[in-house]
């Protein structure tokens, strides 16, 4: 077998494997903890970590591409976009009101568009694929921006409160959005991790790894890179339509700046705030970044100076995001290494 | 006939300061290697600070013909703001691509607020002066006068910049940089000097692209986001590094952009979008760029 040769080739990943096999159960601790949440925090906390769930999805799919395959994409604000947009058409224009089959559709829907974008884009690597991602992404932003009849132009979409198990849910926005909605979407949450980390941890993602490390001898040994890129490019294009869904039923509308690249550029850096280099570390940069930007925009309406400074800091000082600092005091208490 | 030299003139002014920006970013990710997103908030910053520059100048007595030079002054100055953020980048140069972009994106969010800050939320212009030359009359269509100006100085400042680059002993170690750092150290270039020279060079012409389009628009906020993806569909047409392949992005950009506008409005962006893709699929490296993947 190929797999030796690839840890031998890369011994300091099998040193942080130790910390991988905690990455779920890192991420599992946090949804536990939050499920506890709606007995002591505010409701508008708990609406606060709604966002939190959609970004941490979509990031669960992101990091597929940028962590597990090397591959950053600077348009994967169009997958948010594309659920999002999704949720605002079944629901407003056709009465689909079932959330179940929400999801289903706008990973059916973002599945199909990134099979055709990504076998364009996975054919390039590094700096040429994310513009080329960029340029879809944009696309399809002024596609939204312009067709008004379409799509309702930069007034965006209204999103209906959808069924929950096809039941209706009495009582006002924001106990639907605290209650059944907060612990639907969780337990969605939770599915998806597991879904995500069978995957990582599965011969297809080592092949993904294999790709990153170096895609030449990968391909050597006999990895179809083209495919196994299109796959996982696909595979997190549903994430992010899913992500997106949730995130267009906390707001109730769809708009077009859900798909513009300062977005995607959002979700770049919520993976590397989180450390792209763990499993669990871009879904806990979801939840560091949209409390950051709570906090700071409570405090300064020049909030997004700010998160440009905190970035701009994080790639000086800090490259591994929040769980490579994490990684690092955990392994100096262990023993001085 | 009028129509078309509408579109064609419209579309060249527009190519002038569009390239005026790609080449800055061509110069940079030439040499350092990075794609600078904060290439679009330098045009921003031009812009702005040419309202300052020239709205405090005729306060001061300038007779508004001046105010072409005084513009492209200002441009220049306050292309100085490349020298701290180029240290800032040197921190970065042996990383990562992703960490080089998503810096420059934070640098990006950054001067987003520095405007807002500074300039206040509304949109600012200068019509004032914009009709100070006149106008022209070319195949029965009358351009104002400021407009062929500014495509002028584009092309005096492609060629400028062709020069220093091709005939120049600077220009020489320049290239020899972007072709290998590590050699040129050994041979006894100091390449920290020769990277700082060159972002600031490319912040330049980023902030006299900004500074000449202003008379003919207002400074909003969204310039700075709008126009990256702009410059990156002409860097992509024309391929990465290429400063030729920016001249040419650039003109088929604008016409495209100036074409859509008369003929179908609602496709002003999307046109442009489609012609990056269509090139990205055709051929991958641009059109004069170098076979890379």
């Amino acid at each position: 077998m190929s797999i030796p040769s690839i840890d031998i080739s890369s011994p300091v990943r099998a040193q942080r494997s130790v910390l991988r096999v905690n990455g779920l159960w890192v991420l599992l601790g946090l949804l536990a903890i939050m499920a506890l949440l709606p007995m002591v925090a505010s409701p508008y906390a708990i609406i606060l970590m709604l966002p939190f769930m959609g970004y941490g999805i979509a990031l669960l799919g992101f990091n597929l591409l940028f962590g597990t395959t090397g591959l950053l994409s600077f348009g994967h604000a169009l997958f948010l976009g594309t659920g999002a947009y999704t949720a605002a058409v079944l629901t407003f224009k056709f009465g689909v009101l079932s959330f179940e089959l929400l999801l289903i559709t706008a990973a059916l829907i973002s599945g199909l568009i990134s099979l055709a974008v990504g076998a364009l884009c996975v054919r390039y690597t590094r700096i040429f694929f994310g513009m080329l991602t960029l340029a879809f992404g944009m696309l399809f932003h002024s596609f939204l921006y312009k067709f008004y009849n379409i799509t309702g132009g930069d007034q965006g979409m209204r999103v209906l409160r959808p069924l929950l198990l096809g039941m209706e849910w009495r009582g006002g926005k924001t106990a639907f959005l605290t209650g059944p909605f907060y612990y639907y979407a969780l337990a969605l949450f939770a599915l998806l991790s597991l879904a995500m980390w069978r995957i990582t941890a599965s011969p297809f993602g080592l092949h993904l790894r294999a790709i990153r490390e170096n895609a030449g001898k990968a391909a050597y040994v006999g990895v179809q890179i083209f495919r196994m890129r299109l796959a996982a490019f696909v595979i997190s294009a549903v994430y992010g339509g899913i992500g997106g869904v949730i995130l267009a039923v906390t707001t109730g509308l769809a708009d077009p700046e859900l798909a513009y690249w300062t977005h995607s550029g959002n979700l770049v850096f919520m993976a590397v705030l989180g450390g792209s280099g763990t499993f669990a570390g871009p879904a806990i940069g979801a939840l560091a970044f949209v409390l950051l930007q709570d906090f700071v925009m409570s405090i300064t309406q020049y909030w997004r100076f700010v998160m440009g400074a905190v970035l701009v800091l994080l790639v000086v000082f800090m490259p591994q995001g929040l769980s490579g600092a994490a990684e690092f005091l955990v392994n100096r208490r262990k023993g001085g290494r | 006939m009028t129509e078309l030299v509408d579109v064609v003139l419209g579309g060249t002014f527009h190519a002038a300061v569009l390239f005026l920006v790609a080449a800055g970013l061509q110069l940079v990710f030439g040499v350092q290697k990075i794609v600078n997103l904060a290439c679009g908030s330098f045009y921003a910053l031009g812009a702005y600070f040419g309202i300052t520059a020239v709205g405090m100048a005729l306060k001061l007595g300038m007779p508004a013909p001046l105010f072409f030079p005084v513009l492209t002054l200002a441009g220049l100055a306050i292309g100085l703001v490349g020298l701290p953020i180029e240290r800032v980048l040197r921190t970065i140069y042996r990383r990562d691509e992703s960490y080089q972009l998503l810096i420059t994106f934070g640098f990006l969010l950054m001067f987003q607020y520095v405007f807002r800050f500074l300039w206040g939320a509304t949109p600012r212009s200068m019509d004032n002066v914009y009709m100070a030359y006149g106008t022209t009359q070319i195949w029965g269509v009358r351009v104002p006068t400021y407009n062929l100006l500014v495509i002028a100085a584009s092309l005096g400042i492609a060629v400028a910049l062709g020069l220093l680059l091709e005939r120049t002993r600077t220009g020489r170690i320049v290239r020899a940089t972007a072709e290998n750092r590590d050699m040129a150290e050994g041979l006894g270039v100091n390449a920290s000097k020769i990277f700082a020279l060159v972002f600031t060079v490319g912040c330049m012409l980023g902030t006299v692209g900004g500074a000449l389009v202003v008379p003919s628009s207002a400074a909003s906020l969204d310039m700075a986001v709008e126009l990256v993806v702009e410059a990156f569909a002409v860097v992509v047409i024309g391929g990465l590094g290429s400063m030729r392949g920016a001249l040419v992005g650039a003109l088929i950009v604008g016409l495209m952009r100036a074409a859509a506008i008369s003929l179908m409005p609602e496709m002003e962006m999307l046109s442009v979008y489609l012609v990056v893709v269509a090139a990205l699929i055709l051929k991958p490296a641009g059109l004069f760029g170098k076979a890379t993947a």
